[in-house]
C-alpha cells in the first residue's frame, strides 16, 4: 500500500496531469535515437516534435477548460 | 564559463527564486499568525531533508554513463519544461489566473487562524505547514539542481545558484515582511519553462545520439526559438479565445487585460 502511494506520488511528480506529453517526449527521443542509429542527421527531429507537443498540450488544456466553464 | 554553464546557473537561480517566493508566502502566513519559531523550525527541517536528497542522489547520478544520463535527464527536463510552458502560455493567454501571492497569503493566513489555538510553546500546525510548503516547493528545485548539475558534472555550481536564489528571496522577504507580490513570477515561470525545455531538447537529442550543428552554440538558437514558439502560441490562443467566447471566471482574455499578459 505504501509502495503504491509512493509510485503514485512519483508519477504525479514526474508525469503530472498530462501523460500524453510525457509519452510524446519518449517517442520523440526514440525517433531521434533511431535516426541517429541509421546514420542520418537526427538533431532536427526534436524541435518540431517539442513544438507540436506544446501546441497539443495547450490545446487539450484549453479544451478541457472550455468544457468546465 | 561556457554557455551551458551560464544557462545552468541562470536556470537554477530563476527556478529556485520562483519556488522560494511561493514557499516564503506560506512561511510568512503561518509565522505572522501562529509562531515564528515553529515556522522557522519547519523551514530548517525541510531544508535539511532537501540537502540530504541532493547529497544522496547527486553522486549516484554522476556515476551513470553520460549518454544514458543525458537522454534520461533530457527527457525529464522536457516533460517538466513543457508543463511549466503550458501553464505559462495559458496564463499569458488569459485562460488561467495569474499567480497572486497576496491572495495566497490571505488564504493561508485565514486557514492558520481557523486551525485553532496552540496548546504548548511548540506549534505543530506552523511547523507542519512550513515544512510541507518548503519541501514541496523545494523538491522540484532539488530535481533541477540534480539534473542540470549531474549532466554537466557541476552539482556544486547548481547548488550554489539555488542557494543564492534562496538567500536573495529570504533577505527580500525579511526586509519587506510581506509576500513578494511584485516579483514578476509569471514571467519568471515562462523563462524557466523555456530553459528547461531548451536544455531538455539539447541534452535529450545528444544522449539519443544526435549531434547539434555548432555543438553547445546551438543553444543560442534553441532557447530563442522555444521562447518565440511559446509567445506565438500564447498570442494565438488569446486571439482564438477572444473571438470564440469567454475565458476563465467569465472573463474574456481582453477583459483580463494587462493582468494576463506575459510580463505583467
Amino acid at each position: 500500500m505504501r509502495a503504491r502511494r509512493l509510485l503514485e506520488a512519483v508519477w504525479e511528480f514526474v508525469v503530472g496531469d498530462d501523460w500524453l506529453t510525457a509519452l510524446g517526449v519518449v517517442l520523440a527521443l526514440a525517433l531521434t535515437a533511431l535516426l541517429a542509429a541509421a546514420g542520418s542527421s537526427a538533431w532536427w527531429a526534436m524541435p518540431p516534435a517539442v513544438a507540436a507537443l506544446l501546441v497539443h498540450s495547450v490545446w487539450r488544456a484549453a479544451r478541457r477548460q472550455a468544457q468546465d466553464v | 564559463m561556457s554557455a551551458a554553464e551560464i544557462g545552468l546557473a541562470l536556470s537554477v537561480f530563476v527556478a529556485c527564486a520562483v519556488e522560494a517566493v511561493e514557499a516564503l508566502t506560506i512561511v510568512l502566513a503561518v509565522g505572522t499568525t501562529r509562531s515564528w519559531s515553529s515556522a522557522l523550525s519547519g523551514v530548517a527541517a525541510a531544508a535539511l531533508a532537501l540537502a540530504v536528497i541532493v547529497a544522496a542522489l547527486g553522486p549516484a547520478l554522476t556515476s551513470l554513463p553520460i549518454d544514458l544520463l543525458r537522454v534520461a535527464i533530457g527527457g525529464l527536463l522536457l516533460i517538466f519544461g513543457l508543463q511549466w510552458l503550458r501553464k505559462a502560455v495559458m496564463r499569458a493567454a488569459g485562460l488561467k489566473p495569474m499567480h497572486d501571492e497576496l491572495a495566497i497569503f490571505s488564504r493561508e493566513t485565514e486557514a492558520a487562524r481557523a486551525a485553532g489555538g496552540r496548546r504548548s510553546s511548540f506549534d505543530a500546525y506552523a511547523f507542519t505547514i512550513s515544512f510541507k510548503g518548503v519541501l514541496l516547493e523545494g523538491l522540484e528545485v532539488a530535481f533541477i539542481v540534480l539534473t542540470f548539475g549531474a549532466n554537466q558534472h557541476h552539482v556544486a555550481l547548481a547548488a550554489a545558484a539555488a542557494g543564492a536564489a534562496v538567500l536573495v528571496v529570504s533577505v527580500a522577504g525579511a526586509a519587506a515582511r510581506a509576500p513578494l507580490a511584485r516579483v514578476p513570477e509569471n514571467t519568471m515561470k515562462l523563462a524557466v519553462g523555456v530553459m528547461l525545455s531548451s536544455f531538455g531538447m539539447f541534452w535529450g537529442a545528444e544522449g539519443a545520439g544526435a549531434s547539434w550543428p555548432g555543438g553547445e552554440a546551438a543553444l543560442l538558437a534553441i532557447i530563442p526559438g522555444t521562447l518565440a514558439t511559446a509567445l506565438a502560441l500564447a498570442w494565438t490562443v488569446r486571439r482564438v479565445a477572444s473571438t470564440s467566447g469567454r475565458g476563465r471566471d467569465g472573463q474574456t482574455p481582453a477583459e483580463a487585460g494587462g493582468r494576463a499578459t506575459v510580463g505583467a
